[in-house]
């Protein structure tokens, strides 16, 4: 298991779009992806869980992964959420 | 686990403040404990949890307006010096002159209902117990069926979704698609429930958000739910064995309070939905204690 802090840097708050390509980011690993705010956590391939964490420009975040692409999956997710593109 | 604000209580409860605090957001309950405080009116301080608050009721009222006015204050005065969160009245019992004085000296507010002792209290620590109940949120989905609050658990792209839309349509109740807030609101009983921002939304691949309350109608969700039964679904694994006689009982552990589960294997082709609302039924037999694989059994070696 993997973990990383991350600031997620974005000017408008992470709406619709940028959440459904971080979904989709995220269901390209096996691993299982998980997305923390505070208490709440929520599974990064579940469009739902993410929105319900209501995350803003300048959030702090944890990212956890767990499986064989791991590391992969980590870089992955934590260099969208500070840089995200779409 | 969050404390509860004073102010959320006032507004719960409805209640009147008799002497102001300067900020009722700022004193915090962590306790779900409530005190009638007889035996500190009467002088008796030992195991006293200064954190609860206290309410007075008929009796102790009684008790006080019984007393000459410089000794009701060292009475009162003991108890506020203890560092109470708040007071509360009963029964819309007048504050004396001497309990506004020590809750201006020692500034801690108090407050008015109506309401009697007994109901107040129970209500109280009811509201308490749930708001500062241990909490968690899974992954899963929660849904109502023929009265059971069935939590469904598995991995993502399971079908988890597409189950709790097909057990909606026939007639049974989503409380929360993919975030479900758990807490322990007692030693047996879970509540689960949405997170405000997705309340009743449900994500289906290949079509995107549906909104169940506005495409099903009212009856089609609810808002919370106890947690009654958890059903695990996964990948069908030829390696593995599946339960196929019910005699096994198998739990779950969710925030340290075992609930009864299953698990059932999917492949494509199975219908979840009906295997979810047959496993409910199935569970209300059990519960009722009716267990068909022991009727097998008897069956087989009794006659």
């Amino acid at each position: 298991m993997v973990t990383k802090n991350v600031t997620f840097n974005c000017e408008e708050a992470l709406h619709m779009k940028a959440v459904a390509v971080l979904i989709q980011k995220a269901s390209t690993f096996r691993s299982s992806i998980w997305l923390a705010k505070g208490e709440r956590r929520a599974n990064a391939k579940s469009l739902l869980g993410v929105m319900s964490l209501g995350i803003e420009n300048k959030t702090e975040l944890t990212v956890t992964a767990e499986g064989n692409d791991e590391a992969e999956a980590l870089d992955s997710i934590v260099g969208y959420l500070e840089k995200p593109e779409f | 686990m969050a404390p509860v604000s004073l102010s959320s209580i006032v507004k719960e409860f409805d209640l009147e403040v008799v002497v102001e605090f300067d900020n009722l957001d700022d004193i915090l309950i962590n306790v779900a404990d409530v005190t009638r405080p007889g035996l500190q009116l009467a002088g008796y301080f030992d195991h006293f949890g200064p954190d609860r608050i206290q309410v007075l009721g008929n009796m102790e009222t009684a008790f006080l307006e019984r007393l000459e006015s410089r000794d009701k204050e060292l009475r009162i005065d003991a108890l506020f010096s203890k560092g109470i969160p708040c007071l509360i009245l009963t029964r819309h019992h007048v504050a004396f002159p001497e309990l506004i004085s020590c809750a201006r000296k020692y500034s801690i507010p108090v407050l008015r209902t109506g309401e009697t002792t007994a109901t107040f209290v129970s209500g109280l620590v009811k509201y308490l117990n749930v708001e500062l109940a241990p909490r968690s949120s899974l992954h899963g989905v929660l849904v109502e069926v023929y009265g059971e609050g069935i939590l469904i658990l598995g991995e993502s792209g399971v079908g988890k979704s597409e189950t709790a839309l097909e057990i909606v349509k026939r007639g049974h109740r989503l409380i929360a698609d993919d975030v479900v807030e758990v807490r322990r609101v007692s030693d047996t009983t879970l509540l689960g429930r949405a997170p405000e921002i997705i309340r009743h939304l449900i994500e289906i691949r290949g079509i995107g958000i549906l909104d169940v309350k506005e495409l099903y109608g009212v009856s089609s969700v609810k808002m919370q739910e106890n947690i009654n039964f958890v059903i695990n679904l996964e990948l069908w694994d030829e390696k593995k064995t599946y339960e196929r006689l019910g005699l096994n009982e198998e739990s779950t552990d969710i925030l340290g309070i075992e609930v009864p589960s299953i698990t059932i294997p999917v492949r494509p082709g199975r219908n979840l939905a009906i295997i979810v609302e047959v496993a409910a039924i199935n569970f209300r037999q059990k519960s009722m204690g009716y267990n068909a694989a022991k009727a097998l059994t008897d069956r087989l070696f009794w006659t």
